[in-house]
């Protein structure tokens, strides 16, 4: 059950890859968020491939960081993507383009 | 073990596709939660038992079944939907792949360097006793990082 570590490096590198397309891509700020929790997650994998390369419990103590970072961000991005709907009744990210108050 | 990785490395960048490709939301986040499942299983296979853990129990469990009761919350109309589909369907991927497989080349070349072979299991044990001693400070500020996400979130979400 020797996996070489390059493996699960390159997995993390498609995952990161994925998320940076979808957040590239897509316009429903769901899917925004959503695509910022799978690149956190491909971080995650990163650090679980170094700790399993060095034999060194820091990876998945980072790992425990990241989800408590994408906790604590997923529910400010939450957060206003309700304040964004009942305001302008839309998930569109490009409506939100107006620094001011919409009446 | 070794096909065990492989096959849930792939299924979980398949379910990954699929979630960024999907115009359903609450399909696209469900296939999310399938992809991390999966990743619970790659954690495992790569000898990190409590990462797979904690994958399924905070990440697939808590914060995305959040995610998943805010959207249903959003009520989407069919009007939305087929917008969304629209939005999808516009030559608008072209450029960012591009853009992606640029930076794909750019970061794997590392990877093919590098001695290949090692592998060592992390318990739970070297991780609780690490967490507990050395990394006291970082485990504070992670609760600061907390704090501060709830006191922001009851100021955002208040009525006003």
């Amino acid at each position: 059950m020797t996996i070489p570590w390059p493996v699960p490096a390159a997995l993390a590198l498609g995952f990161f890859l994925l998320g940076l397309l979808g957040l590239l891509t897509r316009k429903n700020l769901v899917f925004v968020l959503m695509s910022i929790e799978i690149m956190l997650n491909a971080a995650g994998l990163l650090f679980i491939t170094a700790g399993m390369r060095w034999g060194n419990p820091d990876g998945q103590i980072m790992l425990i960081f990241v989800f408590n970072l994408a906790g604590a961000e997923l529910a400010l991005g939450l957060v206003l993507l309700l304040r964004l709907r009942n305001r302008l009744a839309t998930l569109d990210g490009d409506a939100a383009n107006l620094l001011r108050d919409t009446p | 073990m070794n096909a065990l990785f492989y096959t849930a490395g792939g299924l979980a960048l398949l379910t990954t596709v699929l979630a960024i490709t999907r115009s359903n939301p609450v399909h696209a986040l469900l296939y999310f939660v399938v992809s991390l499942l999966f990743m619970a299983v790659i954690f495992f296979t790569l000898g990190a038992p409590f990462g797979a853990g904690l994958e399924v129990i905070v990440y697939a469990g808590a914060i995305m079944v959040l995610f998943v009761f805010v959207t249903m919350m959003l009520a989407l109309d069919r009007l939305a939907l087929r917008r969304e589909r629209d939005w999808i369907a516009r030559p608008i991927w072209i450029a960012p792949i591009i853009l992606v497989l640029l930076l794909a080349a750019e970061l794997a070349r590392p990877l093919l360097h590098g001695s290949r072979q090692a592998f060592h299991i992390v318990t739970p044990q070297a991780v609780g006793i690490r967490l507990f001693t050395g990394d006291l400070a970082a485990v504070e500020l992670a609760s600061m990082l907390l704090l501060a996400g709830l006191v922001a979130a009851f100021h955002l979400g208040r009525r006003q």
